[in-house]
């Protein structure tokens, strides 16, 4: 499988990761590299074989749906780059209309 | 030297009132201020608060209480959050992040009484196996400097090693404790997925990061193990099961313990003397009445593509969280997308950006099955291994790593070849079971090597009890660098 610049650009958008130029290069060979090499994994037969998401043999793990102190709205706030009136300030998401 | 003592050793002479937890915490301080420049072993030295401590400890020592680690001094890795004091996960992206709480493992090591002297080095989000891809410095090996401590938590490794603390804390997803301790000649456990809280570890690979613990001894790491041990409500991945204690569990005894070396962990292009002295440590096993069998692994080589494709996939999701909205500078962009992926863009390294970009290819539209799914189904496979392997052997014995600490600079460019150090401990953390490093020689350039102790899921107290027979019957755990 080789990774061209057009799909480190598109996997770059996905990830909203800002590349330079040199490293969409550098990412294009070395992603290229690393996906021959997993490819070994196309060999063994797992027909019959079953996902290991977590090596526990936990499933939904619940505790009583009762109110706790969490932590203090300014304690939370308190490495946010902008804030305002209690709450976290992020930049324009929509356009101007 | 105060800063010669075994943990235990140390322990014992405080309690004795022999010596003073404000003397043992200047001595380490001072040793740090005399040889950190050049080891970088330290992103952050909390010395005015480390004294505090020790001076509390003191007090509380002469009001007639004992606690498990009151006044022992002990590094922490910097990818765990400390009410308080900086945790930056080695990353520009967490510069000057300060956390609101600390995490369940290092409180736990506070409530015992123990002394944080500082945050150690590591490679950026724990990803790496040199610290080379720390945002803030590279850590140098004690036993030479121009070579790395390995990693991640290469840190922590330098820092017992340079007798810049007693023990520490550190985090393996894929070796990142046993690898940078066979490196650094120092003892280390990965101990099995959910016996340790993960409350307050920054997450890398959720199905797969383990806090564990550093030690001059293995004694040293039971004692940090009886105090961090046990289940957290804060980390539903954390196991509700007794919590043996590991010291008692250190009978000096192996005879009749069923010890299996896999074939498959002798790889080709292994460093002859690794190879050479861990078969020396096998017949030191005989000599002390284990039983040996060659057994085989035959999933070992899936290891490595598994791991990688399924940490990556784990951590492109677990980063998305740095974004420059809760926590870490921003590059403002005047737009949210644009300034998230500056922000982004800037504030994570080369290795990170690529694993995610990894983790998203394998996870996007098209690929799942091919890549992730497939990589969970062989990582199966690579489980049953063990499993089956268990059912005739208490541990599995075998090199920790192929070769001794390389040259800083050496592996950087070739992000496969780095990988590579990785091959022997992975397959242990893709199946979530308990494994030790400790030294087993040395090569010709006097580069440590380590000795891997592998045992079933939770069976720690099987690992460090051969482990710790093996110390007894041997001295390289007891050889430091010439700092």
């Amino acid at each position: 499988m080789t990774i061209d610049r057009q799909t480190v650009e598109h996997i770059a958008e996905l990830a909203k990761l800002e590349l330079t130029e040199d490293e969409i290069e550098l990412f294009a060979g070395q992603l290229s590299a690393i996906l021959e090499y997993v490819e070994r994994l196309q060999t063994v037969d797992t027909d019959a074989i079953a996902p290991t998401a977590s090596v526990l043999p936990l499933r939904n793990v619940l505790r009583p749906d009762e109110a706790r102190p969490s932590l203090p709205r300014d304690e939370a706030l308190a490495n946010a780059a902008d804030q305002a009136e209690g709450q976290f300030r992020v930049e324009a998401v929509l356009e101007d209309v | 030297m105060l800063t010669d003592l075994t943990l235990a050793e140390a322990h014992a002479r405080l309690r004795a009132g022999e010596i003073t937890a404000v003397e043992l915490t200047q001595a380490h301080l001072d040793r740090i201020a005399a040889l950190d420049p050049q080891v970088c072993a330290y992103l952050i030295v909390t010395g005015e608060q480390a004294l505090e401590a020790a001076a509390q400890a003191d007090r509380r020592r002469q009001q007639g209480e004992d606690a498990p680690l009151l006044g022992i001094p002990l590094a922490i890795k910097d990818v765990l959050v400390t009410q308080g004091v900086p945790t930056t996960c080695g990353s520009r992206i967490l510069e000057g992040f300060i956390p609101p709480y600390t995490g369940t493992a290092v409180q736990r090591l506070f409530d015992a009484g123990a002394i944080m002297l500082g945050k150690t080095n590591t490679d950026e989000f724990a990803m790496g196996s040199s610290t080379e891809n720390s945002g803030y410095c590279t850590t140098h090996n004690p036993w030479d400097l121009d070579r790395v401590p390995g990693g991640s938590s290469g840190g922590s490794a330098a820092a017992v090693a340079g007798h810049m603390a007693l023990g520490a804390l550190g985090t393996d997803t894929g070796g990142s404790v046993r690898q940078p301790a066979a490196f650094c000649g120092v003892s280390a456990l990965k101990p099995s997925y959910g016996r340790i809280s993960r409350y307050g570890l920054i997450a890398f690979a959720s199905s797969l990061d383990q806090i564990g613990v550093f030690g001059r001894s293995v004694e040293d790491m039971a004692l940090l193990m009886n105090v961090i041990a046990g289940h957290d409500p804060q980390d539903s991945t954390s196991i509700d099961a007794p919590v043996p204690d590991y010291v008692a569990a250190l009978t000096g005894d192996i005879r009749g313990l069923r010890v299996g070396v896999p074939r498959e962990y002798f790889v080709e292009g292994m460093q002859p003397e690794v190879e050479h002295a861990v078969r020396a440590a096998i017949e030191q096993f005989t000599a002390l009445g284990a039983e040996i069998q060659e057994i085989s692994l035959p999933h070992t080589s899936y290891g490595l593509p598994v791991y990688y494709l399924i940490s990556a996939a784990e951590a492109s999701s677990n980063l998305a969280r740095f974004d420059g909205v809760r926590y870490g500078p921003r590059e403002s962009q005047g737009a949210m997308w644009p300034t998230y992926k500056a922000t982004r863009g800037h504030g994570f390294g080369a290795e990170v950006k690529r694993r995610i970009m990894l983790g998203t290819y394998a996870l996007s539209a098209g690929y799942y099955d091919a890549y992730y799914l497939k990589a969970q189904k062989v990582r199966t496979l690579v489980k049953q291994d063990f499993d089956r392997a268990f059912e005739s052997v208490d541990v599995i014995l075998s090199p920790t790593t192929p070769t001794t600490a390389f040259r800083i600079g050496e592996k950087v460019d070739d992000p496969l070849q780095m990988y590579l150090s990785d091959v022997l401990t992975l397959p242990a953390s893709l199946s979530g079971i308990a494994g030790v490093s400790v030294p087993c020689g040395f090569d010709a350039d006097g580069m440590p090597i380590g000795l891997q102790i592998t045992g079933a899921a939770f069976g720690e107290p099987t690992v460090l009890r051969a482990a710790h027979a093996y110390q007894q019957a041997t001295d390289w755990h007891r050889q430091s660098p010439a700092l």
